[in-house]
């Protein structure tokens, strides 16, 4: 499988790759880890003239946690996450995700930018960032901005991303309390049948506060705001857990594949949302 | 945009190859190196077959474009050890059995090279997940993840008579 031919760039900043991209307009596409990009190109379902190379950026790598901030370079492989011990401490959330991607092969070269800003429903990091509240860097030709993860995803592949724009960084309050990603996939290297992010609080034996938000189950990352109001200000036993599960497959859309049908699909979303709470609350 | 020249290292050798932008790792390898160790099996980046070490990452060289390795180091299984000077791995896969057809064996070896590399003394639970991105259709795997701690054992008690 040969892609069709197109242009090569590695640009050395992000000036020069937003002037590749503002030369090219939407004829280029930005690559970097390349592991979605580039089976699109070989199937020749992806279509571009330029291909810009990120890798040589520096700015757009590193991990940060400073200031009860954690800022993720664009570029940081899921390797990397899974590899900070710095992170690890901040945020194990992102590592338990990190591990449950795709292969080794593919965590030495897949980046969280490029999981987060394609738009693909079947990424782990977009229900990540949801749960998380994540912040989204973006430059362009007219400066810097910034977009929610709430915000950012707006159907399959279309996001609030512009195409002469490049995810440059996400960062993230330091998550308080316990956490689980819990992910349900045929095999190794799937994407999630479905999958559950937590984040749950507890003070005094209460739930101050809890986070939940989903994996490919819409067209878009789920963050059930009314799963995590099922649970603060309970004790977060067996009834307030099974209010929450509710509210949360009352947010979610699941379209049947060839992972399932979608009363399946509904079915182990339960499941995954119900462990991913638990074991949450059993960490906070 | 044509052919264009790329320097990349293979095996400890510098090489200068002319290729287009779009030509795959794997390609440049098998066809115009004639290094036909890395295997191509499903071309989608699932089987693991073509897997070759590239900066000290394990990488399937069907999803990489030979534009992005430009200025890199790249090891193959043939990088790894011969038929006369066998890699600890090598030698564990004939032993304990770790291969069958041998398709996925290149890639197998090469990932595993990493691994240990990494965590020299893995688990056999470390060593399955280690070693998730390669398919093997034949042995069931169970030669295989025996090979690999056999290796790492091997391996670990040479270093240690050598210090």
């Amino acid at each position: 499988m040969i892609p069709a031919r197109f242009d090569y760039h590695r640009p050395g900043d992000i000036a020069a790759a937003l002037a590749i991209l503002g030369e090219h307009g939407d004829e280029a596409r930005v690559i970097a880890g390349g592991h979605s990009l580039i089976p699109m190109m070989k199937l020749r379902m992806a279509d571009l003239g330029h291909l810009v190379d990120l890798q040589d950026i520096a700015e757009l790598r590193g991990i940060v946690v400073e200031g009860g901030t954690v800022r993720l370079g664009a570029m940081v492989t899921q390797a990397e996450l899974i590899a900070s011990a710095e992170l690890a401490r901040a945020a194990p959330l992102v590592r338990e995700a990190a591990l449950q991607i795709a292969d080794p092969q593919v965590r030495y070269c897949g980046t969280v930018g490029g999981n987060v800003a394609n738009g693909d429903p079947g990424n782990d990091m977009p229900g990540l960032m949801q749960c998380l509240g994540a912040t989204f860097h973006l430059a362009g030709p007219g400066g810097e901005r910034s977009v929610a993860a709430r915000d950012y995803y707006e159907a399959a592949y279309m996001t609030a991303r512009e195409d002469d724009e490049i995810l440059t960084a996400i960062s993230f309050a330091v998550p308080a309390g316990g956490y689980a990603y819990e992910k349900q996939k045929r095999k190794i290297g799937d994407y999630a049948t479905a999958a559950c992010a937590a984040l749950v609080t507890m003070e005094g034996g209460r739930c101050t506060a809890a986070s939940i938000a989903m994996t490919n189950l819409s067209d878009v990352p789920v963050w059930s705001e009314a799963a995590g109001a099922a649970l603060v200000g309970t004790n977060c036993d067996a009834e307030a857990v099974s209010a929450a599960v509710e509210a949360a497959k009352a947010d979610i859309d699941p379209t049947e594949d060839n992972r399932g049908p979608v009363d399946f699909k509904r079915h182990v979303a339960g499941v995954m949302i119900r462990r991913a709470i638990e074991r949450a609350v059993s960490r906070a | 945009m044509g052919k264009q020249h790329y320097q990349i290292t293979v095996n400890g050798e510098p090489q200068d190859v002319l290729a287009e932008p779009r030509e795959l790792l794997i390609h440049t390898l098998r066809e115009q190196l004639r290094i036909t160790g890395p295997h191509i099996g499903c071309e989608t980046s699932h089987c693991g077959a073509c897997t070759v070490d590239i900066d000290g990452r394990s990488v399937k060289s069907c999803t990489v474009f030979t534009a992005q390795v430009a200025g890199k180091e790249i090891t193959t299984v043939e990088g790894l050890g011969s038929p006369d000077a066998m890699h600890p791995l090598q030698e564990a896969f004939r032993e304990h059995h770790g291969l069958q057809c041998g398709y996925c064996t290149p890639g197998m070896i090469t990932r595993a090279y990493r691994l240990l590399q990494e965590n020299p003394s893995p688990t056999e639970e470390e060593v399955r997940f280690g070693m998730a991105g390669n398919l093997c259709r034949c042995t069931g795997y169970q030669n295989i993840v025996k090979a690999i701690l056999a290796a790492a054992a091997e391996m670990n008690a040479s270093k240690e008579a050598a210090e």
